[in-house]
């Protein structure tokens, strides 16, 4: 976890589940020691790969890159405990690809970001942005 | 010794949105099935409902629900709950006690009344909770039927009219159903003016949330003999498979995949009637007609090749060219499927095998596949349930 971070866990929307470094903000996952697999939410007991009886985890932050690998929107006011701010703004959500862990992670799109330029497998990178209620969450953009 | 279990009767209540209580649907759809199956409620051994967990206690012990409602005679009683699939599970659990000569006749009872607008997760700070994670970041179930439509439009070139051509057939399907809750045909351009839900579905290729209950009576083959029915439809398999680690496709309700570091992806959906063909020893090829679990438009076209009737990326193709539709080679969803029906989770597995014992029957009127012999369902629900099953004229 960055030491540079300027933010306080308390504005988190899932505190834990992300670093809070402004810039390059990363996921929190957990690995299994004994077979490798990457867990994110956090897994601590035990490993879900069922011929490995790991048990031990290490903490790990997540690539904070990936490729996109499909991306749509909300174009109607989710149910609580979204919380809205009114009037509603849609706003996009990508499924993200990181090579490293072999897994995709879902997260909304940045405000602002253009679903009619997106392409699938194009590189995505983590950022934090606060949801409507203020509370930070992250959020897929298009790499830099 | 046979595997296979016969289909004796089938009953619906029309799917809508009544606002009733549950119990009077399952009671009307068992009536139905028993009536169609030309034996009593007294001779039925076993009864198996599938739960409904918004309803209550008594939802939640539906077999005993409805065999009260039914008025009590002793047959020994199941609930199942395995989310979508729970009415296939029910099922399963009276085929095993059949094939295990524990009894010969028995029912299986699915029902619901659904609230009204989104389902929502339970109140309070849960963040152990994916479902609940998964709301409080806006991810609704139409966000995941979008993510894996987009994707078809990527790998496949499936385009949004190819979407909306599978709501007009399944609506062209269900406008001759008497059990269908939509019962309008529509045209694409009636799809493409529906609002866009999630990009790139809209509100036409997303299905609604039902009230409905469907009932099914089973027996063992040597009954359905002595009752003068030894060519009544047959279960030859019925599959309940759970996924295999890593699972490949980010699933409802989390927000992200198994690693698949340690182990190779999986596919869920395709796990299903894989398992199903095995155990009924029939080949995807001799399917003359599938039932499949369109919660969205593209998802029938998922499902059409995890069921193998065609290669992988080849089913919006089969579509254009109307093999899926009534008179096309391989009819998919003749009932109007759940574009037409909305989902009433329970009991939504049951109607699945309801409408292919009257295909098979060639009792389908106006939506009848003709010459029907083999008929496949698919369904898959939360939390790694899902069913398949396969139902074949003797
Ligand atoms: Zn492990």
């Amino acid at each position: 976890m960055s030491d540079s971070s300027t933010l306080s866990a308390a504005v988190a929307a899932l505190p834990g589940w992300f670093t809070l470094d402004p810039v390059r903000p990363q996921l929190l996952g957990t690995r299994c020691t004994a077979c490798g697999t990457y867990y994110f939410p956090r897994q601590q007991l035990f490993c879900r790969n069922p011929d490995c009886a790991g048990e031990t985890f290490e903490d790990v932050a997540l690539s904070r890159t990936g490729t996109l690998w499909s991306y749509t929107n909300a174009a109607y006011p989710p149910p609580e405990p979204y919380v809205v701010k009114e009037p509603y703004q849609p706003f996009g959500i990508a499924a993200v690809e990181l090579e490293r862990e072999c897994m995709i992670v879902l997260g909304q799109l940045a405000r602002g970001v253009d679903l009619a330029r997106l392409c699938i497998g194009q590189r995505m990178e983590l950022v934090l942005e606060p949801l409507d209620d203020g509370k930070l969450i992250w959020k897929w953009k298009p790499a830099a | 010794m046979s595997k296979e279990i016969a289909i004796l009767g089938v009953g619906m209540h029309p799917w809508g949105k009544w606002g009733r209580n549950f119990v009077e649907y399952g009671v009307k759809a068992a009536r139905d099935a028993l009536a169609d199956a030309g034996v009593t409620w007294r001779e039925v051994q076993f009864v198996s409902g599938a739960a409904t967990i918004r309803n209550g206690y008594p939802g939640q012990v539906a077999g005993a629900t409805f065999a009260q409602a039914l008025g009590w005679q002793g047959a020994e009683v199941n609930t199942s709950y395995a989310a979508c699939a729970s009415g296939a599970q029910a099922l399963a659990a009276a085929r095993a006690k059949i094939l295990a000569g524990e009894c010969e006749l028995a029912l299986v009872v699915g029902a619901d009344t659904t609230p009204k607008g989104f389902l929502r997760p339970a109140p309070g700070e849960r963040p152990d909770d994916p479902d609940w994670v998964r709301f409080r970041m806006g991810i609704t179930n139409p966000t995941y039927f979008a993510l894996y439509a987009r994707r078809r439009m990527a790998l496949y070139g499936d385009t949004l009219e190819d979407f909306a051509r599978v709501k007009v057939k399944n609506a062209e399907h269900g406008a001759e159903n008497p059990y269908a809750r939509y019962r309008k045909r529509f045209t694409l351009s009636e799809v493409a003016a529906s609002p866009m839900v999630a990009d790139p579905l809209r509100l036409m290729d997303i299905c609604a949330t039902s009230d409905g209950g469907a009932a099914v009576v089973v027996s063992s083959l040597a009954y359905a003999k002595r009752i003068g029915k030894a060519d009544a439809p047959r279960i030859r398999a019925i599959s309940t498979v759970t996924p295999t680690f890593a699972s490949a496709l980010v699933e409802m309700p989390d927000i992200a995949t198994d690693s698949a570091v340690a182990a190779p992806a999986q596919s869920f959906r395709a796990a299903l009637p894989r398992k199903a063909y095995e155990e009924a020893g029939v080949d995807p090829k001799d399917v003359d007609v599938a039932e499949v679990y369109d919660l969205s438009t593209a998802m029938e076209l998922d499902w059409i090749e995890d069921l193998q009737l065609c290669a992988r990326g080849e089913a919006a193709a089969l579509l254009r060219r109307g093999e899926t539709a009534l008179g096309g080679r391989i009819p998919v969803n003749p009932s109007g499927g759940l574009a037409c029906f909305g989902e009433a989770v329970p009991a939504q597995a049951l109607a699945q095998v309801c409408e292919l014992a009257w295909q098979l029957r060639g009792q389908a009127g106006a939506r009848q596949v003709e010459n029907a012999r083999v008929g496949i369902t698919a369904n898959q629900g939360l939390f790694g349930h899902g069913s398949s099953v396969i139902v074949v004229r003797p």
